[in-house]
């Protein structure tokens, strides 16, 4: 696929070096010069210096014959207008771009293709911020992704002693929870993936990915380890764009305490939030965090732009008794060094918010991806089109279906047309029923299917599986 | 001298406007035959020949008013109004002295309603429609001094939304210009009080007596035709109507403006002040019946919440209505209805005291003192309704704060040394710097301010001015900075 990329920034940057490594041909834009250099040192894509806006340089970056426009740059008003020069001048098919004013995004209406031509606007900072909340909700999981419109969830986990199904063999889970289906997609243990079979013993330190509705989740949790008492007090280290707006979304539910460093940033921040007690300090400062009581915190979010305070804030307050520390780290290597050491959760923003941006680059009928333990594991909601005749997996038991090694079909969402509903309106309506995967489920046409890949090299052999042949047709 | 001179135009026109308003108690003289139309004749001419000549004589010092003018002409209006207006009331009641009228009018004109004349049910109904209609004059003239004015001198409190229109408050600078925005407030004003007019009359007044009331009702003065006040009537529909628009006229007008050009009621709620206004008034009146009623006052609760409820809103909106001598309930219950009416009513109403976007903010300010000190690095701005509010607008009210109270300690004092009882004395200057009107014990509800002597009517009339003009700008030309070239 050939992508256009404008914006080098921190998203830019790991959207092309994971669009890179699943070869694509990738143009990245930007003002900056000096990044583009770095950038292109790095990895083996080409690179325009200019503004992303001006057609002469869109024209430069190739776009008369991508296939994709991906307009992430700092400016939320560069990458609506070279969205609509690209659908103006180019016609490239698929026009992403990052919006981050709420303003703009409550009036969805300029984004149609007659106005601003933004067929899919993301907001890596909303991303990240829904994410983290969803930690703060269940802090016991390590992940909670949410699939086919929240119905489904995947849920990464620690095993830890004390839970009733450590030790015990994975189909012990059946008679022990008779009544709430759950499938283990994967263990990771010491950080090598385990196929679950009926027979895996889950041991302590198992780092466990189970799949079930969204509402039955924290029953299956339960089983794996002691549940800790529900999050009550969150401080949150660092009030840019991410912090801000996780105070905002969770002020009303937790008490919530949120440091800031520059005095002006703060009082911006104070006039923004209600009930958030605004602090003006450095996040590593130690007595600062010993007078504000970080050791009765049940959850510290260590969030600045800063990759060693947010590891070493995080570290204190860890030290200092919090009961739980989530730090923001950008660079992968760093990730790789804190987690599940003293830092419970480090969060990579880039792969956090890189799903939403592959589900659009996969072929096939791909509706979510999600990224996993860094970039190495996948998990993808597919649809699965076609008929018996033209597809490899449609009326199909699990279990005939010809599945790479280290891939598991995890749930399926079936849409039922709702009895009752009144003829002619135009409008149907759907019951969505959630089916956890077994040997004998027969998939159907229109079924989206949650397929867990421990293994990302293997996604381009599933891509191929779900797609319709054409030559059946 | 020369400033004296630009405002001495406006001050013309203002003479003759008013000798414009002499037109209706001279109607209201003929059609009662009560023989005052000649101190109303006598005293429109005055008006309008001075008025007149002044405006005449200084055309050449025409110029664009500037804060300090305005601040001028708004403290010499009221004097000044207050002067010429007691003259129908030297000419047609025997015996009154200047000094006596002087507090009369002045308290017509500050919305206050403490009187100095009793008789009130045999006096000339022209004279009582005089006194209502100073009294509405006076919150018409104040609606505009709130909205158009003190926020010049930083000290309104209001002004704090008008620089920035965020969110749902857009609409908070109601027009683009002053006399546009006057307008719109004088009409929203004439239009309540044509509905307190009826609700009056079909509540069982005569029209006489429902305009008079209107007048002192919409104006939260509290001048009455009747000695008695609404004990004259004893009727629970009239008490219920004058409840109402009692509350209604101690909400901010330019809010009733907005609901009225908006046709929605979004911006009460919006409001910092009305749903607190509301709220704390209402809370009072039940709060002080079920005191009434334990203190064996009434024999059962609806008697003692309907007495407690209308002499609650009555005194805490400034109007000073009463329709039973509350002197006579135990302490704590007059008491609290004075505190009241210091806070509760809002900003840009007819009502006095501090109002309650003050009140507010010093809460806001002490509870940011505290949170200081259990988390010394925290940044608390001060928030009302959404909006930060900037720190020298909490400074200006602190200092609004200290002037209320030093005044109020002072001329306490000094009433005392006069010879008055620290009840009488205190109640007396809380009434009159708050515009409410009866106090306690000597200036009770029964009573009137005419037991006092010509020292301590002085004093007070000087406090109801200080009050209406909300302290610093009467205080302030007697500075000498403010007459320093």
């Amino acid at each position: 696929m050939k992508i256009v990329i404008l914006g080098a920034g921190q998203v830019g940057s790991s959207v092309a070096e994971n669009l890179v490594s699943e070869a694509n041909d990738i143009t990245v834009v930007d003002t900056n010069a000096e990044r583009l250099r770095k950038l292109q040192d790095r990895f083996d894509l080409r690179t325009v210096t200019g503004n992303a806006a001006h057609p002469a340089i869109l024209a430069q970056a190739g776009a008369a014959d991508a296939d994709m426009l991906l307009a992430v740059t700092q400016s939320d008003e560069t990458n609506m207008v070279a969205c609509k020069l690209a659908a103006t001048m180019f016609n490239i098919p698929t026009k992403i771009a990052r919006i981050r004013s709420a303003d703009y995004l409550s009036h969805q209406e300029i984004f149609a293709p007659q106005n601003f031509a933004v067929d899919l606007s993301i907001c890596p900072e909303q991303v990240l911020t829904d994410y983290i909340v969803k930690l703060l909700e269940f802090p016991e999981a390590l992940q909670v992704l949410e699939f086919a419109g929240g119905k489904v969830s995947l849920v990464a986990m620690r095993a830890f002693h004390g839970g009733p199904l450590v030790g015990h063999e994975l189909q012990y889970l059946r008679q022990h929870m008779p009544q709430i289906d759950t499938r283990v997609a994967a263990i990771f243990r010491h950080d090598s993936p385990i196929i679950p079979e009926g027979k895996t013993v889950i041991e302590a330190d198992d780092e466990v990915f189970f799949i079930a509705a969204t509402g039955n989740i924290r029953g299956v949790m339960r089983e794996l380890r002691r549940m800790d008492k529900p999050v009550k007090r969150v401080m949150i280290g660092g009030g840019g764009n991410i912090g801000r707006r996780l105070a905002k979304a969770i002020e009303n539910k937790y008490e919530v305490k949120i440091i800031e460093f520059n005095k002006a940033g703060a009082e911006r921040l104070a006039a923004e939030l209600d009930k958030t007690l605004v602090l003006a300090g450095d996040v590593t400062d130690e007595e600062l965090l010993e007078a504000e009581n970080v050791g009765e915190m049940d959850v510290y979010c260590a969030l600045t732009n800063d990759d060693e305070n947010n590891i070493m804030s995080s570290l204190l307050a860890k030290r200092m008794g919090a009961r739980k520390v989530i730090a923001l780290i950008n660079r992968g290597s760093y990730v790789n060094l804190v987690q599940a050491g003293q830092i419970d959760i480090a969060i990579s923003p880039a792969q956090a918010t890189i799903g939403t941006l592959l589900a659009h680059v996969r072929r096939g009928d791909c509706v979510a991806v999600h990224s996993l333990r860094r970039g190495a594991a996948e998990a993808l909601e597919l649809v699965a089109h076609g008929d018996a005749k033209s597809s490899k997996v449609v009326g199909r038991r699990v279990e005939e279906i010809d599945l790479p090694k280290g891939t598991t079909i995890g749930a399926i969402v079936r849409r039922h047309e709702r009895g009752g509903g009144r003829e002619g309106d135009g409008k149907t309506a759907y019951d969505h029923e959630v089916i956890i995967a077994h040997h004998d489920t027969i998939i159907e046409p229109d079924d989206h299917v949650i397929v867990f890949v421990v293994n990302k090299r293997m996604v381009s052999k599933i891509e191929k599986l779900f797609q319709v042949d054409v030559s059946f047709v | 001298m020369h400033a004296l001179l630009t405002v001495a135009r406006p001050l013309g026109l203002i003479a003759m406007v008013m000798s414009l308003f002499h037109l209706l108690p001279l109607g209201v003289s003929l059609a009662y035959r009560d023989g005052a139309e000649f101190a109303f004749i006598f005293s429109m001419a005055l008006n309008c020949a001075v008025g007149y000549l002044v405006w005449v004589t200084t055309r050449r010092h025409q110029r664009e008013l500037t804060p300090r003018d305005g601040i001028l002409l708004v403290v010499l209006a009221w004097c000044g109004g207050a002067a010429f207006a007691t003259l129908p009331l030297l000419l047609a009641i025997p015996g009154l002295s200047f000094t006596d009228a002087y507090f009369e009018t002045m308290s017509g004109l500050t919305t206050t309603g403490a009187t100095v004349l009793s008789n009130l049910d045999v006096i000339e109904p022209s004279i009582n429609i005089w006194r209502g209609l100073l009294e509405w004059l006076g919150g018409m003239g104040l609606i505009v001094l709130a909205v158009a004015i003190l926020p010049l001198l930083g000290v309104g409190g209001r002004q704090i939304f008008r620089a920035e229109t965020p969110g749902p408050m857009k609409d908070e600078k109601l027009t683009p210009r002053i006399t546009e925005t006057a307008k719109g407030l004088w009409v929203v004003y004439g239009m309540i009080s044509l509905a307190c007019v009826i609700a009056y009359g079909l509540a069982g007044m005569s029209w006489f007596d429902a305009t008079m009331h209107m007048f002192s009702t919409m104006s939260l003065g509290g001048f009455s035709s009747h000695d008695a006040s609404f004990g004259f009537w004893n009727s629970p529909a009239i008490e219920a109507v004058a409840i109402v628009f009692m509350l209604i006229a101690s909400v901010n007008f330019g809010t009733h403006f907005l609901v009225f050009k908006a046709r929605s009621a979004a911006p009460y709620r919006h409001d910092p002040e009305a749903g607190w206004c509301v709220l704390v008034i209402l809370a009072s009146c039940v709060g002080i019946a079920a005191y009434l009623l334990a203190m064996g006052a009434y024999p059962d609760f609806w008697t003692a919440l309907r007495f407690a409820s209308f002499n609650v809103v009555s005194i805490a909106s400034t109007t000073g209505y009463a329709n039973t001598d509350y002197n006579l309930w135990p302490i704590f219950a007059p008491m609290w209805m004075l505190f009241l009416g210091s806070f509760a009513s809002c900003s840009g109403s007819t009502g006095g005291g501090i109002k309650m976007i003050r009140a507010r903010l010093l809460y806001i300010q002490v509870y940011r003192e505290f949170v200081k000190l259990v988390h010394p690095s925290a940044v608390t701005p001060a928030k009302l309704g959404g909006h930060v509010i900037e720190n020298k607008v909490i400074f200006a009210v602190l200092a609004f704060m200290f002037i209320y109270i030093c005044s109020i300690v002072t001329m306490t004092l000094v009433l005392m040394l006069s010879g008055l009882d620290v009840v009488t004395a205190f109640s007396a200057t809380v009434a009159s710097i708050n515009n409410t009107g009866p106090g306690l014990n000597q200036v009770g509800p029964s009573t009137t301010y005419s037991a006092l002597s010509d020292f301590q009517t002085w004093v007070l009339t000087f406090a109801m001015l200080l009050g209406r003009l909300e302290l610093f700008t009467l205080l302030i030309v007697f500075m000498p900075v403010f007459w320093r070239k």
